[in-house]
């Protein structure tokens, strides 16, 4: 579904992503891992057109997206949420939600009518789904900051994206938590019939969801495979796993 | 139609302003239509600066351009005087949509500084055009229709205009756009990447917020017959910033406190004191510091509180 050819992104002299390679199948769940610095969160930057590429291709659904500004990547059905929380802080969890949906069925230009009553069952359903229904009316800044790498999960939902892209879902979380957060990702993805690319810090996560794997190691995709070509890897075992 | 906790109580005030002209004196009168007028002016303002996040920072000029396009209309053409009172907020969208089109390419505050620029561009071609607009003579004495003949009349009609455009306002704020405004507002990012095109959005909201702006350049000249350059300089769009600021901005009706504070304290300590800023001054850097989202801001926290604190102890 998605296709990610040799893509390269500089600032300045520092070559960020230095020629990446992806694919990523329908219905497929597959994590991006690599050091910090590796250019993970810059590649999916450059997927959802939050920045432009210097070079490469990125098909998806046999169409060049590489030049489309981030609004109409999501139109595409491409949506993402972020590894440092990046939600609308004065708004209520409600209304944060609702603005996606809105958004997803192109009425965020309607002028006289009131949002109050709009799209209100949707984003009901969609707050239930991942538990934060009970919350529906709190202001979104002054939730616990597990509770706002979901919604900023449920936001992301609301476009109802055939690709979901997570950036360090459960950075900053506590065990506990980490351990639900994947639950609920992996539950999501089965009710939906999501294809989701993640990357995460936590191999035993990784390993334990993701159907395909890949490398990255100084913006450069070393190895993309099924868990266990990965795990066997050489090289991969001695740079992140650890293993002699 | 609009259903809102402030819906009685706006009723109320609206026929209290509507009855009072009887009972005060014209003088009274006219500073009231004088907060009206402003009071939209800073409104609209809002619209794009509390609920938009955008550094307008030269919103007098759409004010100006409504009020000087109904001016010119009436005194140098024969049209129906009504096509003037209609083509001032129409320009003064234009002009909007021209300048927010170049603006909105800009992130924060190198907008406010374009659009400064391009404001006193104006500013310079009024007040040089002494054929056309009178320079700084400005225009006195704009004929006015009999309807409007009587200073009285003049407060109902700008009484009236202003209730219609803040039902206005109130709805598209409260509309999917106004809702999809906010979050532009709290993070453009983020907006961008659940699918809202942001420059779109922001210019849509620039050209409606410069549509009212327009609408009180009309009101202004409704009430003061005349217009002079003062009106698109920039230290009256650092006024109603103030006035927004003031009122708090974050609330959907503390402009118009901010507007009456400016108009009462220009009006009443100016009788006093030729430096009238000066309190001005002192009252804004108390409130900074104290009240960093405005009266009303700061009105609807206590009240919030308060009813949250009844709901509470009801509980238990």
């Amino acid at each position: 579904m998605l296709q990610v050819d040799s893509v390269v992104k500089s600032f300045d002299d520092f070559k960020a992503v230095n020629g990446a390679n992806l694919a990523v199948g329908k219905s497929e769940i597959v994590a991006v891992i690599g050091p910090n610095g590796a250019g993970k969160t810059t590649l999916f930057n450059l997927i959802t057109g939050a920045l432009k590429r210097d070079r490469g291709r990125i098909i998806f659904k046999d169409e060049d997206i590489s030049e489309l500004p981030p609004y109409e990547i999501c139109k595409k059905g491409i949506s993402r949420s972020y590894q440092i929380v990046n939600i609308f802080p004065r708004l209520t969890v409600f209304r944060n939600v609702q603005v996606a949906v809105l958004s997803q069925q192109r009425r965020s230009n309607q002028l006289f009518q009131p949002a109050k009553n709009m799209v209100v069952k949707e984003t009901s359903n969609l707050l239930e789904s991942v538990g934060l229904l009970d919350k529906a009316q709190s202001v979104a800044g002054s939730l616990s900051h597990g509770d706002q790498k979901i919604l900023e999960i449920a936001i992301a939902l609301g476009n109802e994206p055939e690709l979901l892209i997570l950036d360090e879902p459960t950075a900053g979380m506590s065990p506990e938590e980490t351990s639900a957060t994947m639950e609920l990702i992996k539950r999501l993805a089965q009710m939906r019939g999501l294809t989701i690319l993640f990357c995460e810090h936590d191999m035993e996560i990784v390993f334990s969801i993701a159907q395909s794997i890949m490398v990255m190691h100084q913006g450069r995709t070393l190895i993309q495979g099924k868990p266990e070509e990965v795990r066997n890897n050489p090289f991969v075992q001695e740079a992140y796993l650890g293993v002699e | 139609m609009i259903r809102s906790k402030w819906f009685g109580p706006s009723i109320v005030i609206f026929l209290i302003l509507f009855i009072l002209p009887s009972f005060i004196p014209r003088f009274y009168t006219y500073i009231l239509a004088l907060i009206f007028v402003t009071s939209l002016l800073a409104m609209s303002l809002n619209l794009v600066v509390g609920h938009g996040g955008l550094f307008q920072f030269h919103h007098g000029v759409f004010y100006g351009v409504g009020a000087y396009t109904v001016a010119l209309m009436l005194k140098k053409t024969s049209l129906p005087m009504w096509t003037g009172f209609i083509a001032g907020p129409i320009v003064a969208a234009m002009m909007g949509l021209i300048i927010g089109w170049l603006c909105v390419r800009l992130s924060r505050l190198y907008f406010g500084m374009l659009q400064i620029s391009l404001g006193s561009l104006i500013w310079v071609i009024v007040f040089r055009w002494y054929s056309f607009t009178g320079g700084d003579d400005g225009i006195p004495g704009i004929p006015m229709p009999s309807l409007l003949s009587s200073s009285k009349n003049s407060y109902y009609f700008i009484l009236i205009i202003l209730a219609i455009c803040l039902i206005l306002m109130y709805m598209i704020l409260k509309s999917p756009f106004g809702s999809t405004l906010q979050a532009i507002r709290d993070n453009p990012q983020r907006c961008e990447a659940i699918g809202i095109n942001v420059r779109r959005h922001q210019l849509i909201a620039i050209v409606i917020a410069t549509f009212f702006a327009g609408i009180a350049g009309v009101l202004f000249v409704a009430l003061e017959r005349s217009v002079f350059t003062d009106l698109l300089f920039w230290t009256l769009s650092l006024e109603i910033f103030i006035m927004c600021l003031l009122g708090g901005w974050f609330t959907f009706a503390g402009p118009i406190l901010g507007a009456a504070i400016m108009v009462a304290l220009r009006t009443f300590v100016g009788i006093f004191t030729e430096y009238w800023t000066l309190i001005l001054g002192i009252m804004l850097i108390l409130i900074i510091f104290f009240l960093p989202e405005g009266v009303m801001g700061y009105l609807e926290k206590i009240f919030k509180r308060r009813t949250r604190e009844e709901a509470g102890g009801g509980n238990r």
